[in-house]
């Protein structure tokens, strides 16, 4: 069995971010302790969240200056990785919240920000169901996918400045960038984005593979 | 050339809007009745958060009901007609100016009767007003936008409440912080940089509609 590289890859990053990330010393910090090691899942799971959320809005630019299909199968199966990947983000906080927080959820900015961000994409795929035809439904989704995402960065740059959030790093809360002096958790946590990155962009190959794999099948 | 025909469509969707009399009565009854349903089940609000929170929700469900009729209340063949006639730069700007024009109109109106039938707590009023303008075209901006594309999906008002909503949220909370501000009579230059970010805001959602509505125009 054949397998490519950056699939070895992406199993090799995050069999060592949950190995490494469970075992590895930690610093230990008040409040936060063992629940530190959210880190390299919570943390990291944003990050790929964004970066495939960005190829997804990428793919609807390159749709609408040429329309290819192509690419909005792209931009589609990016979306709904995007979403998969927010939503384990949000039960990895919210779990890590129930320890550290006492609370499933609080009314914090990132929170809230999480929480507008799944808002879009689900407007984005009701729009999509809305409309029949291919063409149509590629561009007119394209166009909310752009609008939608400008105005998410741009909430996401501006909200978290109007209030204090109760996340580690902010508001006088211990969080990692302060106390890791000696760089041990940087190690696991860089790879572990990647891998998460990678994992993201695999999700959607299956996504696009599995869509192809239905257009045969519809024109038998 | 380019502002008379910006103006030419400003004076037909007035006379298109205002020759209907049900359209400008309806919106009339719309804020009229909320704000009245409110008064029955508050009587008065004397905490400022409530409040302010209360009349941005009125105002936010008022601006959709209005401005949805922007795109969704052409039909087909006029919209094709529109195409002959002008770019759709000129065509956006204008739909733009004439929505924010009504929107304020309606944040007027909602305001004199929410204070006439609630209370007014608003300390600064001044400060409060040029908020007021300040929302109402965000409003108007980010809702003619949408507008545009759910006509495109066969224009039921369902969608158009669904597309909106998560865009409204930012510029909603902006606002929402602002105007409390305002209504607390805080001193203003705690407010400057907010009003920075909002119009910043405003100017990024106009910019961007005018970037993408040719997309979207072209059948």
């Amino acid at each position: 069995m054949k397998i490519k590289w950056w699939k070895a890859l992406c199993i090799a990053l995050l069999l060592y971010t949950i190995i490494a990330g469970l075992l590895i010393k930690v610093p230990a910090l008040p409040i936060l302790h063992e629940t530190i090691r959210n880190l390299y899942f919570h943390v990291t799971m944003w990050f790929a969240m964004i970066f495939i959320l960005s190829v997804s809005v990428w793919n609807s630019v390159r749709f609408l200056s040429g329309f290819e299909q192509k690419y909005d199968t792209v931009a589609v199966e990016s979306a709904k990785a995007g979403v998969f990947l927010g939503i384990l983000g949000i039960l990895t906080g919210s779990l890590w919240a129930k320890y550290t927080w006492n609370a499933w959820w609080a009314n914090d900015p990132k929170l809230n920000g999480a929480a507008i961000t799944l808002l879009f994409y689900f407007a984005y795929f009701i729009l999509r169901s809305s409309l029949e035809d291919e063409n149509k439904k590629a561009r007119i989704s394209a166009i909310y996918n752009i609008f939608s995402y400008v105005m998410l960065i741009v909430f996401l740059l501006v909200y978290p400045r109007l209030s204090d959030s109760l996340h580690p790093g902010n508001g006088g809360n211990p969080g990692f960038n302060t106390y890791d002096l000696d760089s041990t958790m940087r190690k696991v946590f860089y790879p572990a984005v990647i891998g998460w990155c990678i994992f993201s962009y695999w999700l959607t190959e299956l996504g696009i593979r599995l869509k192809k794999a239905a257009m045969i099948t519809d024109e038998l | 050339m380019f502002f008379r025909q910006v103006a030419g469509i400003i004076s037909k969707e007035f006379t298109q809007d205002f020759r209907q009399k049900s359209f400008i009565a309806g919106v009339l009854l719309y804020v009229i009745a909320t704000v009245y349903i409110c008064y029955l089940s508050f009587r008065t609000i004397l905490h400022p958060p409530t409040w302010n929170a209360l009349l941005w929700i009125i105002l936010v469900f008022a601006g959709i009901n209005a401005v949805s009729r922007s795109f969704m209340g052409e039909s087909k063949n006029r919209q094709l007609y529109y195409y002959y006639l002008c770019k759709p730069h000129v065509f956006l700007s204008g739909k733009l100016i004439y929505s924010a024009l009504l929107m304020l109109f309606l944040g007027m109106l909602t305001y004199f009767f929410y204070g006439i039938f609630i209370n007014n707590l608003v300390q600064d009023k001044l400060m409060f007003f040029l908020i007021l303008c300040l929302g109402s075209i965000g409003f108007a901006a980010i809702l003619t936008m949408v507008s545009a594309i759910a006509s495109r999906t066969g224009g039921s008002f369902g969608i158009m409440a669904i597309l909106s909503f998560p865009l409204l949220i930012p510029l909603l909370l902006l606002i929402i912080r602002l105007s409390k501000n305002a209504v607390d009579g805080l001193d203003r230059s705690l407010s400057l940089p907010y009003i920075g970010v909002t119009s910043l805001l405003i100017m990024i959602i106009v910019t961007l509609s005018l970037v993408l509505f040719p997309y979207l125009w072209r059948e």
